[in-house]
């Protein structure tokens, strides 16, 4: 969000870090102070929030693709301005994801690139398909309501740009969310056949939506650091439970079963219990494994190469128009 | 690296509603301002955010380095005669 140009001016990259800068950063970090785009930083950090962010704008140009899917048969008229207003959120929320991840040296073209190439992940929710209409409601119940979970805390995280980018996003996800409970809550009020279709949405949404929130702690390999670097103020586990404590209530007033039979109150916790999650599974699906890998990257790169004449043809109409205004002065 | 079309990068700065100033918001890529002003629209005010919009090309603003912070700006830290707290008015005199 802030000049390009700018970048790397603060001194050269790949100098030597020492002990006494890294301290001084950490000093910062501890103080609460947040780190701006032209701030030194470590390397590592620069480097895991180049990751995080992109990886971040990239589920939100991807995810809208399985909710676009149904723009053209929503329905109803208010069904379909609202998901259509949704799916154009999707893509502003990738676009200020991006520019936060500029701030880091990092050029959009490079994102492009890496994501088109499968060098940089996704989000591995948005490779399964969208079967059904129900399933545009259990993607903003579920999967927003996740990713609010995920990113509430952001809006507080260490990095200047990114948690400002947050800050929009938040405000934005929480119509998400809610449209997707209404969509859910018609559907569970309707016919038995509506009301088969909302759960049958549940049961393939949940497990995904659950595993949203990243490997449980003890296999997770970024969480350490990015804590300590206040990139991170939850660990997965954490804002796991807070989303399956959020979420179960919401699916008893629908009238919904949660598909996991070993999903039940925890009266010496205070927290519901969840049964195991098959990460092996989970591992597959981001590695190109699941359902609709291959089709989301080849409408994505479908996309950059139809788009890429209006680039092209619009920038000759600038270098044309300045030539034009300059022979006028 | 690609070799796709490097569209320029531009600051958008919005005005909320009249009366208040314009504020950085963020950045758009665009060929030319008429196309940026465009895409800042359509990023940066789906809900009525703002009345008003700026948008500068990103190479044209110079900015101070952080490094130099405390040269730049320590100074006016030590300047507490500058405050209006720095001066002693009698109780008796009341607010001023």
């Amino acid at each position: 969000m802030y000049a390009q140009g700018l970048i790397n001016a603060s001194g050269d990259p790949n100098a030597a870090e020492t002990p006494e800068q890294l301290a001084r950063f950490q000093a910062r970090i501890d103080a609460e102070e947040k780190i701006e785009a032209r701030d030194w930083m470590p390397a590592a950090y620069r480097k895991t929030l180049i990751r995080q962010i992109s990886q971040h704008a990239h589920s939100e140009i991807i995810g809208m693709q399985p909710e676009g899917n149904w723009v053209t048969r929503a329905p109803s008229l208010r069904r379909k301005a609202s998901l259509l207003a949704k799916v154009q959120d999707e893509g502003g929320h990738g676009l200020y994801l991006y520019a936060a991840a500029e701030t880091l040296g990092i050029s959009r073209e490079e994102m492009q690139d890496q994501l088109l190439s499968g060098a940089a992940k996704y989000s591995s929710i948005f490779n399964y398909p969208t079967l059904t209409w129900a399933d545009i409601g259990a993607i903003g119940w579920l999967v927003d309501g996740a990713a609010i979970m995920n990113q509430i805390p952001l809006c507080r995280c260490s990095y200047g740009p990114y948690a400002r980018a947050m800050v929009r996003v938040c405000k934005e996800e929480s119509f998400h969310q809610r449209q997707g409970y209404e969509i859910m809550t018609t559907l569970a009020q309707g016919a038995p056949e509506q009301k088969a279709m909302a759960q049958d949405a549940l049961n393939r949404w949940w497990t995904p939506s659950v595993m949203m929130f990243g490997p449980p702690d003890t296999d997770s390999v970024h969480s350490d650091q990015s804590m300590t670097w206040k990139i991170k103020r939850f660990t997965n586990d954490a804002l796991r439970q807070r989303f399956v404590d959020a979420t179960v209530p919401q699916a008893d007033y629908l009238g919904l079963t949660i598909p996991d039979p070993e999903c039940k109150w925890n009266d010496v916790t205070q927290h519901y219990d969840i049964g195991p999650l098959d990460w092996d599974d989970f591992w597959k699906v981001v590695k190109g494994g699941g359902p609709m890998n291959r089709q989301r990257i080849a409408a994505r790169q479908k996309a950059d190469d139809d788009g890429a004449w209006v680039r092209e043809a619009a920038l000759a109409y600038a270098a044309k128009r300045s030539t034009q205004q300059e022979a006028a002065e | 690296m690609s070799d796709r079309a490097r569209l320029p990068l531009w600051e958008v700065f919005i005005r909320p509603r009249n009366g208040l100033a314009h504020r950085h918001v963020g950045s758009v890529h665009a060929s030319d301002a008429e196309m940026a002003l465009m895409a800042a629209r359509d990023v940066y005010t789906r809900r009525g955010e703002g009345r008003s919009i700026w948008v500068a090309p990103a190479s044209a603003i110079a900015a101070s380095d952080p490094d130099e912070k405390a040269e730049m700006f320590d100074p006016a830290d030590d300047k507490t005669y500058r405050q209006p707290t720095d001066y002693h008015v009698p109780e008796e005199v009341g607010d001023m």
